[in-house]
């Protein structure tokens, strides 16, 4: 029986990684496992007082290896799963987010960025895991990561991934940031029915019939649970599509393997989301994520009035990276500029797609935001070559 | 007919993942005599098999999960235990067991073993300890006796072992006992209590690998091996743990700890009926 609401449709004021949490909650989100750290630990207190109002389960785990372990037991034993960390515990994570990634186990993992190397900044933003979240755990595998700039994203794009997470079954991270997660702003809940929200995709056979990793059109094989009476078995060795270990036949390394990058590759014209300001007549585009792109926003608008013709790409997706979208704006505008806080991430992303225009990367790491003045400067630059 | 086809004539065949056989264990080996106790406790309980989930880590017992016909998960080194606490929290309904070895729960995973035992999880625990690192040709591991030779001990293993049963009894496990491969009734029937009773329990079962730590060893074949456990085994149930230290010349087994103590999961619904109350009241 539900005792609270679900999802708090209304206006509210809320913190960043509060706004996490509730968009868990109205995504369908009934487990969390994790571990304190800052700037992240918001998710697991507003979580720790949330999850028993909706019959759901929150454990605080000794550590994020086991966070990470318990979110994908959890999520074979039919439950949308969750943990909350930043870079320290990211890296402890990726052990088992491989596993996640070999096992196709749907579950979602926020990464509130902090300054790091290391134990780093724990209290100032960053976007230093970027890399990190596609190739942070040892091998070849698809994931998908959202990288949200507001405290509404926060709400909305959790509830993003867990769709995402649900329907493709792999690892799919929220890519935040400290300030992004600290912030307060105002959020807009809607009524639960104008939520999209996205099942798992079952069986359609009997037991008997049922292969547990024969995908179908679509590359994802259809998920039984636990306890259904489907008596699975699942590995984190290559297996077959029986799920059994099979690790000398290299046909089957290289079918799983590619399948499991494929699925999201193949499917990325569905998942990505981008969102475009002034870029109709641009010749100097700023391709920005996360926190940076409202200074971009700024900058662009701030451009314009100095009469350069500047425009803002905003890719909500960062992973898969949005290539047909970089790639098209590339044909169509003199240069690029991309504000990243990192010593340069995506901005390699962009020169693999840009090929012959010029990319400005502007770097900004330390604590601080880019001011919209930083990236305007560099914009005006951009213009004149 | 096949060796296969004439296993599957065996009554205790149908828990088993047939296809999955022959099993990967060097000749000898105690994995399938614990396999073999594990599935005859299953049929002796009559436990429904469709909400039985097997976990287990890495290492030669870790494969075990395969072999079972329930819902099994081989996780990442170390991890069984934090995975299974994951599944039986999101559907308590479930029966979990994790069988895994020495190297995969109390040096890789120590630190999930002594959580999940401090929560009391509500999860049996089957440790086959073979006192070394057997499927990556015999290093030493958190149990490997003093003085042992492994290969990464090559002149002799100058690290203090764990006393498994007195570690799991200290973290605060409901159920310990210890057997070791040739107490096979003794061993069925501590499953089937662990399996029975609700909260962490811990069974620790002396495992002998002939092949690789035997060897090095010196300690003959499985049969010899066998004998010496006759020899120097010693059943004292209700037997402090702490005392219970595995020597040359002395293994203590038995029943050490079975006591009643709240489950995680006892403690939550508790929580969460109190929270309804109020929130109904208020």
């Amino acid at each position: 029986m539900t005792m609270q609401k679900e999802v708090l449709t209304g206006k509210h004021l809320m913190q960043g990684d509060v706004a996490c949490a509730e968009g868990a909650i109205a995504a369908g989100c009934r487990f969390f496992a994790g571990y304190p750290i800052t700037p992240a630990t918001e998710i697991a207190e507003r979580m720790a007082r949330r999850m028993i109002e909706v019959s759901g389960m929150f454990v605080q785990m000794e550590d994020e290896l086991a966070s990470m372990a318990a979110i994908i037991g959890a999520s074979w034993a039919g439950a949308k799963a969750m943990t909350a960390t930043s870079g320290p515990g990211f890296s402890l994570m990726q052990e088992n987010i491989g596993l996640a990634a070999m096992t196709e186990t749907p579950c979602v993992i926020v990464n509130v960025m902090r300054g790091a190397p290391s134990t780093g900044q724990p209290t100032e933003g960053a976007q230093q895991d970027v890399m990190q979240s596609k190739w942070g755990s040892h091998g070849d595998y698809g994931i998908i990561a959202l990288a949200p700039a507001s405290v509404q994203e926060m709400f909305d794009l959790t509830i993003e991934c867990f769709n995402l997470a649900e329907t493709y079954r792999a690892p799919t991270f929220l890519l935040a940031d400290g300030f992004t997660g600290h912030l307060w702003e105002r959020v807009v809940i809607p009524p639960p029915e104008e939520i999209k929200i996205v099942e798992r995709k079952k069986p359609l056979v009997s037991p008997d019939k049922y292969i547990p990793f024969k995908p179908d059109k679509d590359l994802v094989p259809p998920m039984a649970y636990f306890g259904e009476g489907y008596r699975v078995h699942v590995t984190g060795l290559t297996h077959n599509e029986h799920g059994y270990p099979k690790t000398d036949d290299p046909k089957i390394q290289s079918e799983l393997v590619h399948r499991l990058s494929d699925k999201i590759s193949k499917n990325s014209d569905k998942i990505v989301r981008t969102y475009e300001f002034m870029l109709e007549d641009a010749e100097v585009a700023v391709v920005a994520y996360g926190i940076p792109s409202r200074s971009s926003l700024n900058a662009v608008k701030r451009a314009r009035e100095a009469g350069i013709k500047a425009g803002l790409l905003r890719l909500v997706t960062v992973w898969p990276f949005p290539e047909k979208k970089v790639e098209e704006l590339s044909n169509n505008v003199k240069a690029i500029v991309v504000p990243e806080m990192n010593c340069g991430q995506v901005v390699r992303e962009v020169e693999r797609v840009a090929k012959e225009t010029p990319v400005h990367f502007l770097s900004k790491i330390g604590g601080e935001l880019h001011s919209p003045s930083d990236i305007f400067e560099v914009i005006r630059r951009a213009a004149k070559t | 007919m096949t060796v296969i086809q004439e296993f599957a004539k065996h009554p205790l065949a149908k828990y088993l993942r047939l296809e999955r056989f022959p099993h990967i264990w060097c000749e000898g080996c105690g994995d399938g005599i614990i396999l073999n106790c594990f599935v005859k406790a299953l049929d002796d309980l009559g436990i429904n098999m469709d909400k039985l989930v097997v976990v287990s880590g890495i290492g030669c017992i870790g494969r075990v999960a395969g072999y079972i016909k329930c819902d099994s998960f081989h996780t990442t080194h170390g991890r069984p235990i934090a995975l299974a606490t994951g599944i039986k929290l999101a559907n308590p309904k479930l029966t979990i067991a994790v069988i895994s070895g020495d190297g995969d729960l109390f040096a890789i995973g120590g630190n999930h073993f002594i959580h999940a035992a401090r929560r009391n999880v509500d999860m049996t625990v089957i440790c086959s300890n073979n006192f070394n690192y057997g499927m990556t040709g015999g290093q030493f591991g958190p149990t490997t006796p003093l003085d042992s030779y492994t290969t990464t001990t090559p002149y002799g293993n100058i690290e203090h072992p764990f006393n498994l049963v007195h570690l799991a009894a200290a973290a605060g496990a409901v159920y310990v006992a210890r057997w070791t491969a040739l107490h096979v009734k003794r061993l069925t029937e501590s499953i089937k209590k662990a399996l029975q009773k609700k909260g962490f329990k811990f069974i620790e079962v002396i495992s002998p690998c002939p092949e690789i730590y035997g060897r090095r060893n010196k300690l003959g074949k499985s049969i010899d091996i066998m004998k010496q456990y006759r020899q120097i085994s010693q059943i004292r149930h209700g037997y402090d743990p702490a005392k219970a230290e595995i020597t040359k010349e002395k293994i203590i087994v038995g029943e050490f700890i079975d006591i009643e103590k709240p489950t995680y999961g006892e403690l939550l619904q508790k929580q969460f009926l109190k929270i309804q109350k109020k929130v109904m009241g208020g």
